[in-house]
């Protein structure tokens, strides 16, 4: 053993892993995770990487990142720049390090930096003395330190190669003091004999190395984080979805069925929860996203509690049959995980701009409720709240969560799920009077009556129905009174949805507006901005049609409103609309969530001056 | 249930008040399929007759059981949803020419090779109807039509033989004034335990009328058509021009019989359950003008639902984990407790 080398403790840190697509940056960058959590620190995490499975191995185009951030005090945003970069090649350097904090730590696989690679990554010269001024760069021999730690093992050389991301691994649980045995334990799990052997191995190298290597003089450690009592796990948007799905089944002790078509980021849905069959969820992979939807609408109609999960490309043409829905009333819920687009857009990436898709992308007027998840914890409430309003105003509802959100993860304090459980939902039985579209008359809902159940079979379909008896109607008067009813029905949510809270005072200078997974970013610039004495609060919308009863209230009750989103400005014009309110738009749409400080600095231009 | 006994046609009878042109094929299959309806033992409250769009498509409405007019070509996948959330239900897909094989080709051929235990019954009248006379993609090359004035020049696509290309466990063929051949089909199709495919040629007097007239006209039809039944011979024709069918690699031929026995001929004996496809696609491609056109079941094999197969994944998952536990699900993998 090396003697004990001097521990520092820092407040927060943030790292980003990079490396190829296939060097298993998104595995390892998984794994430090769920150690930081169990070391009991908060944290956010950001996986960015490339649509393609496998890009041309050492390329720009090929490089795939994972970003954790942890800390020993209350954070929501992956950190704007890391504070240390781990670079597996030229690429993955060249790619990332104009994001690393001035003075930050660079490690790179000094092996990875041959003529040819740097060539290959765009690199004309080598650019490792440049960076030195910058930064501090740790140059670690990983791959033929992990072939070393490998010799005796009866594996080849590429087999070999192929572990050097679990030394890297290995050498940053020694930096940062994270425990080990997670991985190890998942190690074992997931693998077995030579290529078990071998991972281990190397992940104890890559400790051993770093407390004996003279580039590492000293190590960290973060300390616990003070957060409120409870039993905590890690979660990613997307589990937190599925198991919402779940907890929505449990909650209203009903079969869940779920329809969906292959589409990135939402496909992991569909895998999670197609593991579950003994949970009475019965998962359907369609032949495209329209059978998708069409079969969760089928499956509506005869009575389980339906949705349908999919990303933007996918949720157009999901908006005829949403139409039928619409139309017809039935209960289902339609999960939108955005992408950045048009078209097939930056499939890997995350935007917002699939509001008004959600909102108007209906054929003539056709009303949907709205709702947006704000933390990857959070799909899992959203999920609940949609399917409640689904079966209790028997109407479509639409959710958006998006590509950050789906594949981010953060500790999550697991609910008492059996406090989530409200009994079975009533449903129509009595033919006795009973008229499809009969409404109640507070929520304007109509029965929802299944087949099987006798005396009341009856007809719904696309055609416009006459009010109360569902027959096919083409009178004019009744057509008007139909939209208007439909209309209403959704507007008569906000009776059942929460007035928006303001993070801060009620009144002042400046809100911002937010809705969806921008939640972390913005609400760490407000707190900052008013740490720093300025005058700003802040909401973020989970409702976004229909809006709280008190929106318009409160967006009045301050001088100046700025809508952050990452689209071109689609909240912003809603707001605009709605309620004839000056408010200013801070956009972006570079596939990226903002960043604390691009928030901070639109919070700072608009109060310039007038502190 | 008793009350399911006692039902006659007119419990099958919707309150609606029936829209098809004058003389529209669709009368008469709407009144063999209320005549069917009783005799198949159902309850009521468990049939579901769900459509796309088109005149077909609202055949729905005046079924006096459940029923869903859904969007354009894709009622094969609210089916499926339909019969996957409750697989007791007795689900009939109402389809055409256009709905089922053009906009909805693929949830046809998809829900067929499924095989989902539902019925899908196709009216194939060669035209675009509720669109006022456009071709469709089963009509015959050149026709003229408003979107074809020079005459078409798509090949057509035969819903037999796109049927059995996908996979179907069971496929035939009816027409539309043939009363008691349609009902002896609608039977055979609601008792296939799979996806049972029914195609229905069917007249459209409007746009495309007599498209049909060999094989619904009585005196016509037994030159024109060739009826199968299962275990005889491919024969056809009035007695002084009796003919059969030989198939020879696949390649049907007509061969005149006069009185020789068919099967010491070499005429095909007709089977439904052949496991190769091969046969009843010989039959498939037997069309007029130059051979009669085959009238019946053309194939007729049991492969396992997939609402089995799903129900038996359920069954295995529960026996293997038990009820699924959410409280558990949440709290599985690595976890932690912060203490106040």
């Amino acid at each position: 053993m090396s003697p004990t080398k001097p521990v520092e403790e820092l407040d927060r840190v943030a790292i980003r892993f990079a490396g190829d697509s296939g060097d298993g940056m998104q595995v390892i960058g998984t794994k430090f995770t769920e150690s930081t959590a169990l070391a009991g620190n908060d944290l956010s995490t950001f996986p960015d990487f490339p649509a393609e499975i496998r890009a041309p191995a050492g390329t720009l185009a090929g490089v795939s990142g994972f970003q954790v951030h942890f800390a020993g005090e209350r954070i929501r945003t992956p950190a704007d720049e890391p504070d240390v970069l781990v670079a597996l090649n030229p690429a993955a350097l060249l790619a990332n390090v104009e994001d690393v904090r001035p003075g930050g730590m660079v490690i790179v696989n000094s092996d990875a930096f041959t003529a040819k690679n740097m060539e290959r990554a765009g690199y004309a010269e080598d650019p490792r003395p440049a960076l030195r001024d910058r930064f501090r760069l740790v140059e670690v021999p990983l791959t033929s330190l992990n072939r070393e730690a490998l010799r005796d093992l009866k594996i080849g050389t590429r087999d070999a190669d192929r572990s050097k991301n679990f030394f890297a691994l290995g050498m940053m649980y020694w930096l940062y003091g994270r425990p080990v045995e997670s991985t190890e334990r998942w190690l074992r799990g997931r693998f077995k004999g030579d290529v078990l052997e071998a991972n281990l191995r190397v992940l104890k190298a890559g400790i051993h190395f770093g407390e004996t290597t003279e580039a590492f003089p000293i190590s960290f450690t973060v300390p616990r984080a003070k957060i409120q009592p409870g039993h905590y796990r890690n979660i990613t948007g997307n589990t937190a979805l599925a198991w919402g799905i779940l907890a929505a089944g449990k909650r209203f002790d009903r079969s869940v069925f779920l329809g969906a078509y292959p589409i990135t980021p939402a496909s992991d849905v569909l895998h999670e929860l197609a593991r579950y069959r003994h949970f009475g969820i019965r998962t359907f992979q369609a032949e495209d996203e329209i059978a998708a939807a069409s079969a969760t609408i089928g499956a509506a109609f005869a009575g389980e509690l339906s949705v349908c999960t999919t990303s933007g490309p996918g949720f157009v043409l999901k908006q005829e049959a949403l139409g039928l829905a619409v139309m017809t009333e039935l209960p289902l819920v339609v999960v939108d995980i955005q992408r950045a687009g048009p078209s097939t857009g930056l499939p890997t990436k995350t935007e917002q701009a699939d509001l008004l898709l959600a909102l108007y992308g209906r054929n003539s007027d056709s009303p949907m409720p709205v709702l947006a998840a704000a933390t990857p914890g959070d799909c899992f409430y959203t999920m609940i709240e949609a399917f409640e309003l689904a079966v209790k105003y028997m109407t479509p509802v639409a959710v958006l969560s998006d590509g950050y959100l789906a594949n981010s993860a953060e500790p999550w304090q697991i609910p008492d799920v059996e406090a989530l459980a409200q009994g079975a939902l009533e449903q129509r039985t009595d033919p006795e009077g009973f008229h499809p579209y009969e409404r109640d008359p507070d929520t304007l809902a109509r029965p929802w009556a299944t087949p099987g159940t006798p005396g009341l079979e009856h007809r719904i379909g696309g055609l416009e129905t006459e009010e109360t008896t569902g027959n096919v109607s083409y009178d004019p008067h009744n057509h008007a009174r139909m939209v208007a009813l439909r209309a209403e029905k959704i507007a008569r949510i906000a009776q059942d949805i929460p007035p928006v809270e303001t993070d801060g005072a009620d009144r002042g200078r400046l809100l911002v507006v937010g809705w969806g997974g921008t939640y972390g970013a913005i609400t760490s610039a407000v707190e900052e901005a008013r740490a720093d004495g300025l005058d700003v609060s802040a909401i973020h919308l989970r409702h976004l049609n229909p809006f709280p009863a008190n929106l318009g209230e409160v967006l009045k009750s301050f001088e100046h409103v700025l809508v952050a989103e990452l689209n071109s400005g689609q909240l912003w014009r809603l707001l605009r609309a709605e309620f004839l309110v000056d408010a200013q738009a801070l956009t972006k749409v570079e596939g990226l969530p903002f960043k604390v400080s691009e928030i901070r600095g639109a919070i700072d231009s608009i109060l310039e001056g007038e502190a | 249930m008793a009350a399911a006994a006692k039902m006659t046609r007119k419990d099958f009878i919707s309150s609606q008040d029936v829209r098809w042109c004058p003389g529209c094929g669709d009368y008469s299959i709407l009144s063999n399929v209320q005549k069917v309806m009783p005799e198949l033992g159902v309850p009521r409250e468990n049939v579901v007759f769900v459509s796309g769009i088109g005149c077909s498509s609202r055949f729905p409405y005046y079924m006096n059981t459940y029923g869903f007019h859904t969007i354009h070509g894709r009622a094969p996948a609210f089916a499926t949803g339909i019969k996957l959330a409750r697989p007791a239900l007795s689900v009939w897909v109402v389809t055409g020419d256009g709905d089922g094989l053009s906009i909805g080709g693929n949830h046809l051929l998809h829900t067929i090779r499924r095989n989902l235990n539902l019925q899908i019954l196709l009216f194939n009248n060669r035209v675009y109807g509720l669109t006022k006379g456009q071709f469709s993609p089963t009509s015959r090359p050149g026709m003229t039509t408003k979107s074809t004035p020079q005459g078409g020049i798509d090949y057509p696509v035969d819903p037999i033989a796109f049927a059995l290309g996908a996979g179907a466990t069971f496929v035939a063929r009816a027409i539309d004034v043939d009363a008691s051949h349609l009902q002896e089909v609608l039977h055979r199709a609601h008792a296939h335990l799979g996806t049972a495919f029914v195609e229905i040629l069917q007249n459209c007097p409007v746009y495309n009328d007599d498209e049909w007239v060999e094989v619904e006209n009585r005196k016509t039809r037994t030159d024109a058509s060739l009826v199968l039944k299962d275990g005889e011979p491919l024969v056809f024709g009035t007695d002084e021009r009796r003919r059969g069918i030989r198939i020879e690699n696949g390649v049907p031929s007509i061969v005149p019989l006069g009185d020789e026995d068919p099967v010491t001929a070499g005429i095909a004996v007709h089977r439904e359950d052949h496991e190769s496809p091969a046969y009843a696609f010989a039959l498939a491609s037997l069309s007029r003008p130059n051979f009669p056109l085959p009238i019946g079941v053309f194939r007729a094999v049991e492969k396992p639902t997939y609402e089995t197969l799903l129900q038996r994944q359920v069954d295995e998952a529960l026996a293997k984990r038990g009820p699924g536990d959410l409280g558990a699900l949440l709290r599985s993998g690595d976890t932690w407790t912060v203490d106040s």
